[in-house]
């Protein structure tokens, strides 16, 4: 199971990569960096699952006196919560970015821009 | 041609340290320290129920703290970037096609109740699976949903602006009491813990966690009534 959802991450960082470099589109790259963000998520969340337990989250299903025998990692959660607010934010900044790009350019080819190119 | 096959290369390569990853990967038995720690700590300590909560705002509430101003950060280059050098078009100018039946009438029924449950899941973050974040995004959604109904209605930015400094500077301001009346900067021990998994437990977690979620909904409509604000191209 943790095997399944981890291969399922590293495969979308994977396909994220090719999107971002193959593609000229800038719309395009963002799509797909956006795609390699949740395989970066979905690998932190595996890397804090423990077979047979359960979400961390106490209640009478869970008591606080055997939580730690019965619930999964919480910090890998902890930080994706962060991973995902903080990738959100980016994805804003980049789709701002691109918007003032084709202002300037009157095209989303990124081979279009040329100003830093040697 | 050979940018793509160079891609390729280094996608492959990539790939081979993944399945590297992959294949010794082994999963603990068992909690590692820390977070046996915080498992069986969490309870009497802080009392809130969602241990992960516990993490985020308390043991780790300056991380938090410093991820909000990130997110602040974002939102205000969003708007700067957007904003700055252009002429203003006042919304009139502007001419959309009218949205349909289904979307303006199931919009006015949905958005309130969006905006509740995004209440909901903030409130009962130290409780229930969600918080701040998520319910800020969830208000955030109903915000988007009202914009898809009618593109050119325009949120105050005013309102946006206060509404965020103002559960920003209270968040602080609730972090500084921590120092003065508890163990320290973010500490929840200001208020009573209370019994674990009623709604008034854990002190200020559900304070801190309302006013996070209301900043990040805040946020979030900004960077969504500035990008809905610029004009057609």
């Amino acid at each position: 199971m943790a095997l399944i959802a981890m291969a399922a991450g590293f495969i979308l960082i994977l396909i994220g990569f090719y999107g971002a470099l193959t593609n000229r589109n800038i719309l395009r790259m963002i799509v797909a960096f956006t795609v390699a963000d949740t395989g970066v998520n979905i690998v932190m969340v595996t890397v804090g699952y423990l077979r047979d337990r359960t979400a961390p989250i106490l209640d009478n299903a869970v008591p606080a006196a055997d939580a730690a025998a019965r619930i999964i990692d919480p910090v890998p959660q902890a930080l994706v919560l962060t991973a995902i607010v903080i990738g959100m934010g980016v994805t804003a900044l980049m789709l701002a970015f691109a918007y003032r790009f084709y202002e300037k350019k009157r095209t989303l080819d990124i081979t279009k821009c040329t100003e830093l190119k040697w | 041609m050979i940018r793509k096959f160079a891609a390729l290369l280094l996608l492959a390569g990539i790939a081979a340290i993944f399945m590297g990853l992959l294949f010794t990967y082994e999963p603990d038995p068992e909690l590692n320290t820390t977070a046996r720690y915080y498992a069986e700590r969490t309870a009497a300590d802080i009392g809130a129920a969602n241990i992960v909560t516990a993490i985020v705002v308390t043991y780790r509430g300056l991380d938090t703290l410093g991820e909000v101003t990130v997110l602040f950060l974002s939102a205000a280059i969003v708007g700067l970037v957007l904003a700055s050098g252009r002429r203003k078009k006042t919304a009139k100018e502007r001419t959309v096609t009218p949205a349909g039946e289904l979307l303006a009438t199931g919009s006015t029924l949905l958005a309130p109740l969006i905006m509740l449950l995004g209440v909901y899941v903030f409130v009962n973050g130290h409780l229930t699976p969600g918080g701040g974040f998520q319910g800020g995004a969830i208000i955030a959604s109903g915000m988007l949903l009202l914009l898809l109904t009618d593109p050119l209605k325009h949120f105050s930015h005013t309102l946006i602006a206060t509404v965020e400094s103002l559960s920003g500077i209270l968040y602080v301001a609730i972090g500084l009491l921590g120092i003065f009346l508890a163990g320290g900067f973010l500490d929840n021990r200001i208020l009573p813990i209370g019994t674990l998994g009623t709604l008034f437990s854990a002190g200020a977690i559900p304070l801190i966690y309302s006013l996070i979620g209301l900043k990040v909904g805040a946020e979030f409509s900004s960077i969504l009534a500035h990008l809905s604000e610029t004009e057609e191209l």
